[in-house]
């Protein structure tokens, strides 16, 4: 079926006719989405493609790596930060402080790899769970990022506006286009990624650290790489999500974010970028439509609003989001630990064998 | 001033030590790391809040009653959530903990909603002594300093002295060879995962009533409950109650002299030992198995 016979087939983009003619569809799909989707749904599109680009970053991390992050919120936090504060303070033009932050980004998840070298499981999880609620204090004390009172993202300018060329991103939809062009930008980037050298060195990490040192790869290169290519993801993300919602705190960037971070990636599909998409999409729905306005849903909205005031409050019936999460999560671990792609797969193979 | 600040971090560190002992409770009898240690503690002293606001019970019947619930409330969540996942990796087991915190922290929110609330136990904070001229002692620390030790005294006789210790221990040392014997091993995890509820939820009483109670106020009080555990070394009991003892002097000392900072010791603390001393302070060596 799939098998692969030589490395060239094992490397390239693009495997077969029905790969392409599948994927320009999708492609020709996501360029017109502005045309048929009412506008006040583009912003949760932004929203899920700048949690695409996060969820694939932190794919390789965990689910190609092997090291598992509880604090991705910190480098979202660095992303949005740090490219807002470039382009506020030091009047550095977008294009080139969606990078540098990314990069600065990077570098601090260049730091958190190297107390990672020793690390691994739980102990891991703790400890990037703890800088990730370290980055959030230390935003929220200095009043250079604007404490607890939080940041306004400038007006977009693609241009370079010292040099006198100016090209403002005012709507949802401009901002979508730029938004999806880096967004398929990184996700090639990482399917190429891990068809090199380096993404086999990672898999190999995953697989055993102690064999892949063994076969000659060095495990604090490869380890340290990881976590700072995942944190240039989550820089980029975090920069273009701080454009996309206009206003963001410290609070925004918290434990549960990192958490529900972890959650599209494992509901997804650990190692696999398809099903980083797969959950990134699907769980940013959830949280940002669907469970946001629970009491609103079709079938079960007035169940839960009657069950809300009998027992509960109806204060609180947003909690059910976080309720429907949890759920998935300890029914994907339970039921399906390959996630959405785990079961792509077997609809594939059903069908590619179906008469037998 | 010195003795002063010694006192508030011996007390704040017994707090920590007692979650920290929660902690590895769950963690030396079936290897998971809990991360809704807090939410399950958090969701207790909620429950203790409730009847003590809605059936104006006296203090310390709400107080066996939650313990009751605590326990109960352990022992389901390993049955229901952890006993069907058929041996889950590292990451798994992480995201399954994860999974339960994101539950308990939602079913609290619906119930109670984010509002503070303040919850008060008989040893209030503000009622204080002095007893040494220049050292102030509250009711509240000396409420930790007598739980704490009582529950150490128990756990010890617990594990020294009964049956049910012993073959708690004796899972915790090797589970083949204990099932051999005739322990059943995974009403052993049920059982150690009902009493760290316990002494989480008795550690998250004492921390609400410091502080105030809401959905997420255990999460800090977690991260640094686990900074103690790995301190203490994640594998003795007597040891970790020290490593709390450790890290609340540390972070008070610390936040004496940089306030802003105090609340990233706990993550500093973390990554220091865990890469100068990986064992933890108090215990022996371990050699990864490959």
């Amino acid at each position: 079926m799939d098998m692969k016979r030589e490395y060239y087939e094992d490397i390239e983009l693009i495997g077969s006719g029905v790969v392409l003619f599948w994927s320009a569809v999708l492609l020709l799909f996501l360029f017109t989405l502005p045309l048929y989707v009412p506008n006040y749904h583009i912003y949760l599109l932004n929203v899920i493609i700048v949690h695409v680009i996060l969820a694939v970053g932190l794919n390789i991390l965990v689910g190609y790596t092997g090291q598992i992050s509880l604090g991705h919120a910190g480098f979202f936090a660095i992303g949005a930060y740090g490219t807002v504060f470039l382009m506020t303070h030091f009047h550095v033009p977008f294009i080139l402080a969606l990078p540098l932050a990314a990069f600065i980004a990077a570098f601090f998840g260049f730091i958190l790899g190297l107390p990672a070298l020793r690390l691994e499981g739980p102990y891991l999880a703790i400890a990037t769970l703890g800088f990730g609620l370290a980055i959030m204090h230390v935003i929220g004390t200095w009043d250079i990022f604007g404490g607890r009172m939080g940041l306004h993202a400038p007006p977009l300018d693609l241009g370079i506006p010292q040099m006198g060329f100016s090209w403002v991103l005012g709507s949802d939809v401009s901002m979508y286009y730029l938004i999806l062009v880096i967004g398929i930008i990184m996700v090639v980037g990482a399917i190429n990624l891990m068809k090199t050298r380096i993404g086999r060195a990672f898999v190999a990490i995953r697989d055993s650290d102690i064999a892949a040192e063994v076969m000659g790869v060095n495990l604090t290169i490869y380890k340290t790489l990881a976590f700072a290519v995942s944190a240039f993801y989550a820089g980029i993300a975090g920069g273009l999500f701080g454009f996309v919602c206009g206003f963001f705190d410290p609070f925004t960037f918290n434990m549960i974010l990192s958490i529900i971070f972890l959650v599209m990636v494992v509901v997804g599909g650990l190692g696999s970028i398809l099903g980083a998409i797969m959950g990134a999409t699907l769980i940013t729905y959830l949280q940002y439509d669907l469970l946001k306005n629970v009491s609103e849903a079709p079938y079960v909205g007035e169940f839960l609003t009657n069950i809300s005031r009998k027992w509960f409050t109806v204060i609180g019936l947003e909690n059910v989001g976080g309720i429907a999460l949890g759920l998935i999560m300890i029914g994907i671990v339970i039921f399906e630990p390959l996630g959405m792609y785990g079961v792509w797969i077997r609809i594939k193979k059903y069908w590619m064998t179906w008469p037998f | 001033m010195i003795g002063q600040l010694v006192v508030e971090g011996l007390a704040i560190g017994a707090c920590y030590g007692l979650l920290a002992i929660a902690v590895v409770i769950i963690y030396k009898t079936s290897e998971v790391v809990n991360f809704a240690q807090g939410e399950m503690a958090m969701f207790s002293t909620f429950v203790a809040y409730h009847i003590l606001l809605h059936y104006h019970y006296p203090f310390w019947l709400a107080f066996i009653i939650t313990m009751v619930f605590a326990i109960l409330l352990g022992v389901a969540i390993e049955f229901v959530f952890l006993r069907p996942a058929k041996e889950p990796t590292a990451l798994g087991l992480i995201v399954l903990t994860l999974g339960a915190e994101m539950l308990l922290m939602g079913l609290a929110g619906w119930k109670w909603g984010a509002e503070q609330k303040y919850f008060e136990i008989p040893m209030a904070y503000n009622v204080t002594h002095e007893p040494i001229k220049g050292i102030i002692i509250s009711d509240w620390a000396i409420g930790v300093f007598v739980v704490a030790a009582v529950l150490m005294t128990l756990l010890y006789l617990f594990f020294r002295y009964t049956r049910l210790g012993v073959a708690m221990k004796a899972t915790q040392q090797n589970k083949n060879a204990a099932k051999i014997m005739g322990v059943r091993v995974e009403r052993m995890f049920s059982l150690a995962w009902g009493l760290s509820s316990l002494m989480g939820a008795v550690a998250a009483m004492f921390f609400a009533s410091r502080a105030t109670l809401d959905t997420n106020f255990m999460m800090e009080p977690f991260l640094r409950a686990f900074a103690a555990a790995v301190l203490g070394g994640l594998m003795s009991i007597p040891g970790v109650l020290i490593g709390g003892e450790l890290l609340g002097l540390i972070e008070n000392f610390f936040g004496y002299v940089w306030p802003e900072w105090k609340p990233i010791v706990a993550f500093l603390v973390i990554v220091i030992v865990l890469c100068v001393r990986p064992s933890g302070l108090f215990a022996k060596h371990y050699v990864k198995k490959v």
